[in-house]
């Protein structure tokens, strides 16, 4: 059965440690709907949310190549257990003075913020899980997005469980 | 015979001198760090990029450098050297071209597992992103065919990373490992300190199976009645063909051995079923569908091997013993998985296990259908065979030589009819099948086997993709005898478009080759050809007694097919047996 699956790979932070990780994934046939890339608590290790599709026996084949890889340290499914996942999107949407009050409400509900203001537009950001980013930016295609800029999931298992 | 490692100084002596710590350039780090890894034999092709090193090897003698005449040729050649040995292969080329012309030969070590540190040059890290004169990115270009890979960006770092990079190649799966030395690397000054120890987070083979595991799998045996074992690459790659050996002695199980896996287990032994898959035998073919037990040992359930996988092995229960987790389930669902080092597995497998009892009409039922149906051919008297060609080197070597081949026919010919008996005697490119691969190969293997017979089969079209390397045979007189199986045609595609692609014949016709003997005789080799059966049993006997390298030529017919044969969407057990039918 295919499904959404959310893996953190902790990673030597070596130069093309991105490309060994993303090669990988291309050349096995690992779909990537998105990946992203940051420090972790500890110096010298990198920490990697990958979010991908695919059955049980494609995610065990993405863990056990991602091992094979060197600079490769952990692999976790986040998913197996519940977590915590969150993404940034940057939206700037259409906006003459008239509209923006409107835009504003919409705002607020979603607890997002404005976070720039031009003469004709506004930039908004809204952090969220994926579904709650989809539908910020649902509501705002009305007023016509001119740019649209989101970082992909990261994410983290709830608890105090490491 | 093969030019001597020069020995001035005791192995021990230079071991110690080159000990000690001293500020020295980056290329002369590596060389004492290669002579720390115990390396005997380099080989390399120099260019503008590793001209350092090269100076540094200037009248350096603590171990042999080959110079090559294609970047491919040294790179098949530490391939060789390295399944001939069970030592690592060592390498060198320069940047640009010279990296990339060894691309093919990664690729061929990646694919069948086989240890390499592969020593490239760059330009200088200034230049590096600059489209600079011989620049290629050639970690990132090998980054799916290396096991991993180094770009050195101080000399202080080779000590370390060249031990790393030599214990990475040498545990766990075995592959290769480049090493990417930028120019002012080479050359800048370092102290250097040898580096003994390991310690990388992330790489931690395992190597003890789960006893929990090893103990269902002996269950398993005590039950079946039509138990099988498919012994792969991995049972030579680990040392382990004694304790396969006992298992297969103890347990009683009738056993087919992988291209591979080939002289992991004696040819003669009774219980021994020959080669399984698209060229196998057909009775280990037929036993891997009837089987209701099938132990995989260090094998990876290649396609060739496994035909059409929904319909491989149908009524076996699946027991997959690999060093590498990624192997086990990825192309036959596994009943028990046992992750560990063949020879460890075995080791402990052996402690306990029981003759099979329930399988003894299995195994007189597979003794009989050896004997029933052998590989066959039919000979003829007017015009010389390729399969009885290979059946008279095995009568002369008497089954003791080392063989390497390159790929097509030649090679499933040599598979089918050279009988080995030893491991790390039978050196072929399995995974990428690589032409051009069997005659470097070969010099490699004769590097590291100084006393041994090494015969190289070579079909006459990939001869002709490394025949250049026949240059270092005559000057440092390796020698390799030889064999090139001369049917004037690609035999292996002919093969297939007259069977799957009804006799459309696209591209094959080979003519316009050389005279093979006048191309040995150009590079000062001794060449000899034979055109049927007498000639062929007295040119051999002649080139054998020829202390150097001879190259000899069998001039064979031209319609010759490979059977049995399973074509591809085929389960195994569905086989054309040709004309011998």
């Amino acid at each position: 059965m295919m499904k959404r699956h959310t893996v953190a790979v902790l990673v030597n932070d070596q130069p093309g440690v991105l490309q060994r990780v993303s090669g990988l994934f291309g050349r096995r046939g690992f779909n990537i709907e998105s990946i992203t890339v940051g420090t972790s608590e500890e110096a010298g290790l990198s920490r990697m949310v990958i979010v991908t599709t695919g059955d049980d026996k494609t995610l065990e084949q993405v863990t056990k190549q991602l091992y094979k890889l060197i600079d490769v340290i952990k692999v976790v499914d986040l998913s197996a257990n519940p977590m915590v996942g969150r993404e940034l999107a940057l939206i700037k949407v259409t906006a003459e003075p008239g509209a923006r009050p409107e835009i504003m409400g919409v705002v607020e509900t979603f607890r997002a913020a404005v976070v720039d203001i031009g003469t004709t537009s506004l930039m908004v950001q809204v952090v969220g899980d994926t579904d709650k980013i989809d539908a910020m930016i649902e509501l705002m295609k009305p007023y016509g997005i001119r740019e649209l800029s989101r970082t992909g999931v990261t994410a983290m298992v709830r608890g105090s469980a490491r | 015979m093969v030019a001597q490692h020069a020995t001035l100084r005791s192995k021990e002596e230079i071991m110690e001198s080159l000990r000690k710590p001293e500020v020295i350039t980056g290329s002369e780090i590596l060389l004492r760090s290669l002579v720390l890894e115990d390396v005997e034999c380099v080989f390399g092709y120099p260019g503008g990029a590793v001209l350092y090193i090269y100076d540094a090897m200037h009248g350096f003698s603590d171990f042999q450098h080959l110079l090559t005449r294609h970047e491919q040729g040294a790179i098949h050649a530490a391939d060789g050297y390295a399944r001939a040995s069970g030592k690592v292969g060592v390498c060198i080329a320069t940047s640009g071209p010279g990296a990339t012309n060894l691309v093919t030969g990664i690729a061929t070590a990646y694919m069948d597992s086989v240890p390499l540190v592969v020593i490239t040059g760059n330009v200088a890290t200034t230049l590096i992103g600059t489209d600079a004169f011989q620049e290629a990115d050639i970690t990132g270009i090998t980054m799916p065919i290396t096991k991993h890979s180094y770009l050195v960006r101080k000399a202080a770092d080779l000590p370390r990373i060249i031990h790393e990079a030599f214990h990475i190649a040498n545990t766990g799966r075995k592959g290769p490992v480049l090493i990417d030395i930028p120019k002012d690397v080479s050359a800048e000054l370092a102290l250097f300190e040898p580096v003994t120890e390991v310690n990388i987070r992330g790489y931690n083979p395992t190597v003890t199976p789960k006893k929990l595991q090893v103990d269902k799998m002996l269950k398993a045996i005590s039950e079946a009645e039509r138990p099988i074992v498919l012994a792969g690459g991995g049972v030579v790659y680990s040392g382990g063909h004694e304790e396969l050996y006992e298992f297969i002695k103890k347990s009683g199980i009738p056993i087919t051995t992988t291209l591979l896996g080939l002289g992991a287990f004696p040819s003669g032994e009774e219980l021994w079923l020959g080669m399984p898959g698209m060229h196998g035998t057909y009775t280990a073919n037929t036993a891997i569908q009837d089987a209701d037990l099938l132990i995989n040992i260090g094998a990876r359930f290649d396609d060739r091997v496994t035909g059409k996988l929904s319909g491989f092995a149908p009524k076996a229960k699946i027991v997959h013993i690999d060093i590498d987790p990624a192997e086990i389930g990825k192309n036959v669902p596994t009943d028990i998985p046992i992750v560990g080092d063949v020879k460890t597995v075995l080791q402990m497998a052996n402690k306990e296990v029981k003759y099979a009892e329930k399988a003894d009409t299995w195994r007189a039922q597979l003794a009989a259908s050896c004997k029933e149906k052998p590989y066959r051919y039919n000979d003829s008297e007017d015009e010389l065979k390729p399969q009885w060609v290979i059946e008279m080197l095995y009568e002369e070597s008497n089954g003791d030589a080392i063989v390497t081949t390159d790929v097509g026919q030649h090679q499933m010919w040599a598979a089918q009819y050279y009988k080995f008996n030893k491991p790390r005697s039978w050196v072929t490119s399995g995974g990428l099948g690589t032409m051009g691969f069997g005659f470097p190969s070969a010099i490699g293997a004769q590097m590291a086997n100084p006393d041994r017979l090494v015969i190289s089969i070579n079909g006459d079209g990939g001869m002709q993709m490394c025949a250049q390397e026949l240059a270092i045979c005559a000057i440092n007189n390796i020698p390799v005898k030889v064999v090139i199986i001369n049917n004037q045609v690609l035999g292996m595609v002919r093969q297939w478009q007259e069977i799957i692609y009804d006799n459309r014949y696209s591209h094959i016709d080979l003519a316009g080759s050389p005279d093979f003997v006048k191309l040995a005789e150009a590079y000062g080799v001794r060449g000899f050809r034979a055109t049927n059966k007498e000639d062929a049993r007295a040119v051999w006997q002649e080139a054998m007694n020829h202390p150097g390298p001879a190259v000899v030529e069998f001039v064979v017919r031209k319609n010759e097919n490979v059977y049995p044969m399973v074509t591809q969407g085929s389960t195994i057990d569905q086989m054309l047996m040709g004309d011998s039918e």
